[in-house]
């Protein structure tokens, strides 16, 4: 069998009479027998390195890697530095647990609080938390923060990704919130249907930047509607299209969240991830989570520090705003090495082809007869199409050549797909992609 | 150890200094419309690759993690993190697979969900277990859920209360606030386990359940765990057990043995997938068969062509995260549990316990338990009469630990216990740091006897000492200032 157990023969011995005991079996003399499990796991025997090793290999190869991604509906593949899993492999981040202890955590407290700069600067506002689990919880903690004894309705956006809205209605049922949906106009949240939908009892209307179609909502007119109603204003929001999109903060937003996945971090069939949240100074003390901050120690020189704790729930307990406690720190440094690494110019390159990539795959696909784009309006890197056959044959012709194609919606979109493109997709790939659609539409 | 202040990332590097990550895309493309684009750059740092290289590594030199040394921090089960897990963890076919590719290009991944699935309910006696919920916090708001959810679907809606004794983690109340239910403190008895008197006069037609740690924070098997389950459950409510402390049990007794509807576990405790600063852990929910309904979906199963996802049901609580929660650490745990397997499994909790009692035997002259019995995975001292007496506070003495090159165990908690030290060793170490560990703890006693001003001036090794909390919290500062000319309105 395997086994981290240091302790030998000799130790067990000597440890066993210095506490009193002869045998392990009598360390349990406090679990009553009618609870002891009298028979061993089910569990397969111990392994060695090797073997367990082999084993997880042989799982991986279970899984179909695709060379080439038109898909993303939350879960981005992008260009990774080099730098970035080296740094975050790095030992001591990677074993240390969250920084209570902060004389000996300088260097995790330091490295969120970078994070959170770097979040409050992709989104233009004024404080960051140090992270939570996705880009939907994020959205379903952001709206408890709106929530009080008048204003208890979410509004949340029919263009906000469907997971991301699974999430938020499972938050606000949890404590019976309600929420009501915002319908689409043409893909994009309806504004005419918001204003005569929003009111007084409106705590805040979540919209997505871009929207789960790949288009650009007009967030300053979302942003004007809701604080018309007396509601607040969450954006879920990309974080690589903010290098290129109008921001949160500039747009009147109140708080910005967001899944951190396309800044440098793996798909990993979904998780980890991590989400962001950001908010006005007025909204800082709401913040669920983990907040770093700047002080001094006795001598004057800078340190960092967890602070705002009484908002927390090892503080306050039942009257806390969220009970988070881990989060996601080690992928929030991923996001901010990759930041770090690509600077603002790489970022908004990436950004710049990922658009442009999509804006190329449209054109290609579009040449295939029967598939349109299904939305007018202007789109960052992803975009919705109709299908001429079925969703699943076009997909099967796509898979056959390597590429996992657009993402097959549901409801009123059944026989349409969701592309995506991003910097990593070549034209060789994109024309592939149209070829083959092509084909199976002849 | 250098105590000069380390630059902000973003007081290093110059305006225009970059680094070449993409090729020079051609021809010019689609622009965002201008009405919607943003009107100035990010102000992220402008480094050098070595810039980024060199910051973080003295970063690094500024932390501490189980690889650096000792580190007994109560309720965390900080035991080492084996190296064989991060790799198979970081095999491409696990860290390049979209979440939404269909389920046939998705086996391994979806095999991986099961066989977790099907060892960890054996290790707690439970019928399913969904690993959406991405942090012990996390599963345990998934789990009162779907308490909620069996309440509604027979038509009780009169069951608002949750069952939370005093010794709890804060997680506990602060889960049950966040599923809509009011919180009820049940005191701890003399023995530190849960008050039955109490907990008969609580539980009534209003309670929902119970949640319990069992050991419970204090390191104490409460050995009326069957009489407390079934007063819940004779009240109609159900039994939520929090995992957070099974490491000392697994393979030994079983929470669905003991009554446990449902629980939790932190694979980031227990299961030796490391904690990152902060997280990713994993917090997956295990539940008794008739709670099924309710799961969030989608759930992997057995399909007639191989391993599918099967929507959620009608009577759901609905997702609680995006795709299927935090995936590469559930492999992790996986490879760990593949290792130790069925006699490892025990063994480790057995080491765990005897690490823990052996360590609390060492000291206990000096730094008396705050109930004197044997200990399951961890023990917790009252530096009570030392403060009276010295003067010197569970806050001093872990604060000369750190410059004992340790970290100090859990300090305050549990609630109930003044001037509480809370230790954790875990299984993986050896008998000779639990012995060096012990001749420090004398050595600062010793001190804090000797010349207690100098524990409470301690750490005294660290770039920095003791930091202005109130400071921090008074005028918060939680983000490198913008500049002022490019201050907002």
């Amino acid at each position: 069998m395997g086994s981290y157990v240091p302790a030998t023969d000799a130790d067990r011995a000597a440890m066993l009479a210095a506490v009193g005991v002869e045998s392990l079996d009598e360390l349990y003399a406090a679990i009553p027998a009618s609870v002891r499990l009298a028979r061993p796991l089910n569990l397969p025997e111990g392994a060695s390195e090797l073997e367990v090793s082999r084993r997880m290999q042989a799982l991986a190869a279970r899984n179909t890697v695709f060379p080439t991604l038109l898909r993303g509906a939350g879960a981005y593949r992008h260009f990774v530095p080099g730098i970035v899993p080296a740094i975050c492999g790095k030992e001591t981040f990677l074993t240390a647990y969250t920084p209570y202890q902060a004389e000996m955590s300088q260097g995790v407290l330091q490295a969120i609080f970078e994070f959170q700069t770097m979040v409050c600067e992709l989104t233009d506002l004024d404080a960051a938390n140090a992270s939570v689990y996705d880009g939907a919880t994020a959205a379903g903690e952001a709206a408890a923060m709106c929530r009080d004894r008048g204003r208890t309705r979410t509004l949340v956006s029919a263009g906000v990704n469907p997971q991301t809205l699974d999430v938020v209605r499972t938050y606000c049922a949890a404590v019976d919130a309600p929420l009501q949906i915002v319908p689409t106009r043409q893909g994009v949240t309806d504004l005419a249907g918001l204003a005569d939908m929003a009111g007084q009892q409106d705590a805040c209307l979540l919209v997505q930047q871009p929207n789960f179609y790949g288009l650009l909502e007009d967030i300053p007119a979302l942003a004007q509607a809701a604080h018309a109603a007396g509601a607040k204003l969450i954006v879920s929001c990309n974080p690589i299209a903010m290098a290129l999109l109008r921001t949160p903060g500039d747009c009147g937003a109140d708080i910005a969240v967001g899944d951190g996945q396309p800044l440098g971090l793996p798909l990993a069939f979904g998780g980890p991830s991590v989400g962001f949240m950001a908010a006005t100074a007025a909204m800082m003390r709401k913040l669920p989570g983990r907040i770093v901050g700047q002080t001094v120690d006795a001598e004057g020189r800078r340190a960092f520090v967890l602070t705002l704790q009484a908002r927390e729930q090892h503080i306050r307990r039942e009257k806390a705003g969220s009970n988070i406690c881990s989060n996601q720190a080690l992928c929030a440094m991923q996001a901010a090495v990759y930041l770090a690494a690509m600077g603002p110019a790489g970022l908004q390159e990436a950004a710049r082809q990922s658009m442009q990539n999509a804006h190329a795959l449209a054109d290609l696909l579009c040449q295939v007869p029967g598939v349109r784009m299904a939305f007018p309006g202007p789109y960052f890197h992803e975009f919705v199409t109709t299908c001429p056959v079925p969703t699943g044959e076009a997909l099967s012709a796509l898979e056959a050549r390597g590429i996992l194609g657009g993402l097959p919606l549901e409801g009123e979109l059944a026989g349409h797909l969701l592309w995506c493109a991003t910097e990593l997709n070549t034209p060789d790939e994109m024309r592939c992609a149209a070829e083959a659609l092509r084909e199976v539409c002849a | 150890m250098s105590t000069a202040q380390i630059p902000l990332i973003f007081e290093r590097g110059q305006a225009g200094r970059s680094q070449s990550r993409l090729p020079v895309s051609g021809a010019p493309g689609a622009e965002i419309p201008p009405a919607l684009a943003r009107r100035c750059a990010p102000r992220l740092p402008q480094l050098s690759e070595v810039e980024v290289a060199r910051h973080y590594s003295a970063l690094e030199r500024r932390a501490f993690g189980v690889n650096n040394g000792f580190y007994p921090l109560g309720s965390c089960t900080m035991k080492y993190n084996p190296r064989l897990n991060e790799d198979v963890a970081a095999l491409p076919g696990f860290t390049q697979v979209h979440p939404l590719q269909p389920a046939h290009t998705v086996q391994g991944c979806l095999a991986a969900l099961r066989q977790a699935e099907t060892m960890l309910c054996d290790i707690t006696g439970m019928d399913a277990m969904t690993f959406q919920p991405a942090a012990g916090a996390h599963g345990e708001w998934t789990g009162l859920l779907l308490i909620k959810a069996y309440h509604r679907a027979r038509g009780n809606s009169a069951r608002t209360k949750m069952l939370v004794p005093d010794s709890a983690h804060g997680t506990n109340p602060a889960s049950a606030a966040m599923a809509g239910y009011t919180v009820v403190n049940i005191p701890s008895n003399a023995q530190g386990g849960v008050d039955l008197d109490a907990l008969r006069a609580a539980a009534g037609p209003d309670t929902a359940g119970l949640m319990l740690t069992n050991p419970n924070t204090l390191g104490l098997f409460d050995p009326n765990i069957q009489e407390i389950t079934d007063i819940v459950h004779s009240a109609g409510g159900l039994c939520y057990y929090d995992g957070a402390n099974l490491n000392a049990i697994m393979g030994v007794a079983r929470p669905g043995d003991m009554g446990f509807d449902v629980v939790h576990l932190n694979l980031h405790k227990t299961f030796s997938t490391p904690h990152g600063g902060g997280g990713p852990g994993s917090g997956p929910t295990g539940l008794k068969n008739f709670l099924r309904p309710y799961l969030p979906g989608p759930i992997p199963v057995e399909g007639p062509d191989g391993l599918a996802w099967q929507p959620a049901g009608a009577e759901s609580i609905g997702r609680v995260k995006g795709f299927y929660g935090n995936f590469l650490v559930v492999v992790k745990a996986l490879a760990y549990l593949y290792t130790l397997g069925r006699e490892g499994v025990p063994q480790a909790a057995a080491h765990a316990v005897l690490n823990a009692n052996y360590l609390m035997r060492r000291i206990a002259h000096l730094f008396p338990p705050a109930y004197d019995a044997p200990c399951m995975h961890e023990f917790v001292c009252t530096l009570a009469q030392l403060k009276k007496e010295h003067g010197v506070s569970a806050m001093d003495v872990a604060k000369a630990m750190i410059d004992a090159g340790m970290h100090p165990p859990t300090m305050y908690f549990p609630l109930i216990v003044h001037e509480a030290l809370m230790f954790e060793p875990t299984e993986t170490e050896t008998r000779e740091t639990l012995d060096e560990v012990a001749d420090a703890l004398a050595h600062i006693h010793a001190q804090a006897l000797a010349d207690p001003n100098a524990l409470r001036a301690a750490p005294r090794t660290t770039p920095i000492g003791r930091p202005d909390d109130v400071a921090a919290a008074r005028a918060p500062r939680v983000r490198y200032p913008r500049p002022e000319s490019e201050a907002r309105p």
